[in-house]
């Protein structure tokens, strides 16, 4: 049987070539890596290798010819044992066989008559809804009952995420925590303090000062077989880490047909601090809720915190958990339960109201129910949705609620533009259209690095008086 | 000590005729030989198939370069893990994964390890502890670090395989990596596979110090560098870069020195190095060659046992391009599964 060599593509959009040499002639013989012939296309000169062994025994194509499409045979080699008269009848369709699939397949999908390659085109519609689907699941469950007459025990957010990593510790030995300044120091916020005096430097683990290093180590681990909560001193700094969390965390499970699965935590104080300037406040909610792979929780109370960082450790995926350093330190009650757990993708209605839905997470809760107090006191009744989780974002929650109010605010600490509240805006202008009295608003940071001097940092800042002046602007009140 | 040459202390490096003591006998050397043979022949097939359409994006093929994972791969042992980059063909098929499944995730299909959702660069074997297939120069690196801490901290006895090329021995996180490894003495061997050009950039024009097995000095890492055309002599370094590893010492690096006859990727015509340089490897420092050769001298096989050998691989690496596109493009539905592990919340 003769062997066809076929015009090659040399690179993934090339459709035609110029066979501008060839370095063989009939009766020559060839093995695997020889060069036969030279190939040009627009970009580039390249050589064409045998790939099998053989004796040249024709050349389909002259030397210069141009417009030489890809697939189409070229020559012929003769295998051993062959002559010449094996050349008869080969070059118009003889010898080849698994190249014709190719190009019938490949070639003349333009016609669309191919079932295959149609079938992996789905409308684009389609994708649309698939995709809300995906990105803003319906959470099914809801938070744990709390039986009546349980204490409750107040505890600084900073406490309870120390509480729940510590539990998660003593349930799972496979749990452990490694990040600057975790162990000896205690935790640069203090957030891990006492947790390397119960389980040890095995397992409470000091690194150097190495964010992209020890973000990819902790994946590893994680692929190993480890549950890795992995601390940022901020999330600043894991900007020098963002390829780990996103090219081997988020993309890994997906492109391994589902066999990588990544069981971390990346946590840290995300956002806004005091007085520290731009490198050091960046909210980067919106970067990672933008990532399909990844889970991206917020929480706002020491409940939620601890709930929710549990949840977060115990979950198979990987898990960018966003705190704030400036409510480390704030008091709130956590229920005196053995084990307190709370569902990711599940937002919180705060305050009940019946004329505008504030969405907020973080920080922002606290400042979104203070200005709901405030509207309150003008006759204006918000709803305060706490969003706690990003992604998957609870997208029923905050439509329901804006069907009863018909108006929406969306607060965010960090800017604004392609942001958590722009997201949030689009859903309900597609999904609650019809409810809606008044354009969705916005309320972030102003659109410039966070600067230092105190005036203008808070100018720079969202707050309180913000979101009250948004909610009365779509409830056309003064 | 950190830097000695293995082939100055190789016993295997003096080629006496027939008589050269080989640290391995007959079966190890017709594995690696065949397992090198299939390599070659799978990427053959490979680039034949680019060319023909079926084989899209992007595809690094790792002739010339087969020596260096069937050498390490002999030294390893069951449950030991390895992790490289995105010229990974030849390591999943050392690793024991089939040539059906690697062809079938070039092409793109249900078949393939990843369900055709990853591709060339991106596969992944749990069964045979490969992780990948790794498309961003140099994040193997931390990731096999941690592979390896993973190993230690379930005191499980077993290594890490951890390859890089020339051109990732520049990325930080590689140096990062280094320090981590040292500083807990992780069970991870370091194996840059220095084929001598990073893309079209060659050691020369993108190092300031040429020597990658002494990168590791300043860090305490032993490192020594390989012929990596020899998969005898691979495999006497690796041999002991595993068991340092394993015993407790913490990293080892390996410098490979090996080539690659093809082009970067199956787009690059390769203009920045002559003709003349590809043949002088390829025509005198071939390592199926130099493994046939072997074969023949210490006559562990005849003419017609070699090429039953030739025959068997070709028959293997003809049915995964069967197989390869025989398989079906994975149904619409998977575009949606594997992006998160479900859960009950």
């Amino acid at each position: 049987m003769t062997i066809e060599v076929l015009m090659p593509a040399l690179s993934p959009t090339m459709e035609e070539g110029t066979l501008a040499k060839w370095t063989v002639k009939p009766g020559d013989a060839v093995k695997s890596g020889d060069v036969i012939a030279e190939i040009e296309t627009d970009k580039a000169t390249m050589e064409v290798e045998a790939v099998e062994e053989g004796t040249v025994g024709k050349l389909l194509v002259e030397e210069g010819a141009e417009g030489v499409k890809v697939n189409a045979p070229i020559a012929i080699l003769l295998e051993e044992g062959e002559d010449e008269s094996a050349l008869e009848g080969a070059g118009s369709g003889g010898g080849k066989a698994k190249a014709d699939d190719a190009e019938e397949s490949d070639d003349d999908s333009g016609e669309d008559d191919a079932p295959e390659t149609k079938a992996s085109d789905v409308s684009a519609g389609a994708v649309e809804s698939e995709s809300k689907r995906q990105m803003h699941t319906r959470p099914a469950a809801s938070d744990p009952e709390v039986p009546e007459g349980t204490d409750m025990v107040s505890t600084t957010v900073r406490d309870a995420l120390r509480d729940a990593m510590a539990e998660e510790m003593r349930r799972d030995d496979t749990v452990f925590v490694m990040g600057e300044e975790v162990a000896e120091y205690q935790g640069a916020y203090k957030v891990t303090r006492g947790l390397l005096d119960e389980f040890g430097p095995k397992r409470v683990v000091d690194t150097p000062i190495t964010e992209h290093g020890f973000a990819g180590v902790g994946v590893g681990a994680a692929f190993g077989g480890l549950r890795p909560v992995v601390e940022f001193m901020t999330f600043n700094f894991a900007m020098q880490a963002i390829d780990h969390l996103i090219n081997s965390a988020a993309k890994t499970l997906y492109m391994s047909g589902g066999q990588m699965g990544c069981p971390i935590v990346f946590r840290g104080p995300n956002g806004a601090a005091s007085r520290v300037g731009a490198q050091h406040s960046h909210d980067y909610s919106s970067w990672y809720a933008n990532v399909p792979g990844l889970k991206v929780i917020a929480p706002y109370d020491s409940a939620d915190a601890k709930g929710l960082l549990k949840a977060a450790i115990r979950d198979p995926n990987p898990v960018i958990f966003l705190e704030h350093e400036l409510i480390y330190g704030e008091s709130f009650d956590v229920p005196d339960v053995d084990d307190w757990v709370l569902p990711i993708g599940k937002a919180k209605v705060r305050r009940e109201g019946s004329d505008v839905t504030i969405t907020a997470h973080s920080r922002m809760v606290g400042f979104a129910l203070e200005a709901a107090e405030k509207l309150a006191e003008e006759g204006i009744e918000a709803e305060v949705i706490d969003l706690r989780t990003l992604r998957p974002l609870d997208t029923e929650t905050i439509i329901e609620s804006v069907k009863k109010t018909n108006r929406l605010v969306c607060a965010e600490e960090g800017w604004g533009r392609m942001g958590v509240g722009a997201e949030i805006s689009a859903v309900v202008t597609a999904e609650a259209f019809d409810y809606l009295d008044a354009p969705p608003a916005r309320v972030h940071q102003k659109d410039v690095p966070l600067p230092y001097a105190a005036n203008l940092e808070k100018l720079s800042l969202p707050g309180v008086e913000d979101i009250i002046a948004a909610a009365k602007a779509v409830c056309y009140a003064e | 000590m950190a830097t000695k040459r293995s082939t100055s202390s190789s016993s295997s490096s003096k080629s006496s005729r027939g008589a050269a003591k080989l640290p391995v006998g007959k079966e190890d050397v017709l594995a690696w030989y065949e397992d090198m043979l299939l390599i070659r022949r799978f990427e053959e097939k490979a680039g034949q198939l680019y060319g023909m359409g079926l084989i899209a994006g992007f595809c690094h093929l790792y002739i010339g370069q087969e020596a260096v994972v069937v050498g390490v791969q002999g030294a390893l042992e069951e449950g030991d893990q390895v992790i490289t980059g995105y010229r990974d063909h030849g390591h999943m098929l050392a690793a024991g994964m089939t040539a059906n499944g690697v062809m079938a995730e070039l092409t793109g299909r249900e078949g393939g390890y990843s369900k055709g959702k990853g591709g060339s660069m991106h596969m992944f074997s749990r069964e045979k502890q490969f992780f990948g297939g790794h498309g961003i120069v140099g994040a193997q690196v931390a990731l096999g670090t941690g592979l390896a801490f993973a190993d230690q901290y379930k005191e499980n006895k077993k290594v890490c395989a951890t390859y890089f090329g020339d051109g990732a021995a520049n990325q930080g996180q590689v140096y990062e990596s280094f320090n981590m490894a040292k500083l807990w003495n992780l069970p991870v061997i370091y194996i840059i596979e220095n084929n001598q050009y990073a893309m079209g950039t060659s050691v020369k024009r993108a190092s300031s110090e040429v020597e990658l097995y002494k990168r590791g000095i300043s860090f305490g890492i032993p490192g020594e560098a390989v012929d990596g055309m020899n998969v005898i002599a691979v495999y006497e370094a690796a041999k002991k870069a595993v068991e340092h590893a394993r015993s407790g010492k913490g990293p080892y690096i390996l410098e490979m020195k090996t080539y690659r006859y093809r082009g970067h990727s199956m787009s690059d015509p390769a203009k920045y190095r002559t003709r003349d340089e590809v043949n002088e490897y390829r025509d005198h420092k071939d390592p199926i060659d130099q493994a046939r050769k072997l074969i023949v001298e210490h006559k562990f096989a005849d003419e017609d046992a070699l090429k039953e050998i030739d025959k068997k691989i070709k028959d293997i690496v003809s049915k995964s391009a069967d197989f390869a596109q025989e398989s079906p493009e994975p149904d619409p539905s998977e575009l949606y599964t594997d992006v998160l592990i479900e859960t009950d919340a």
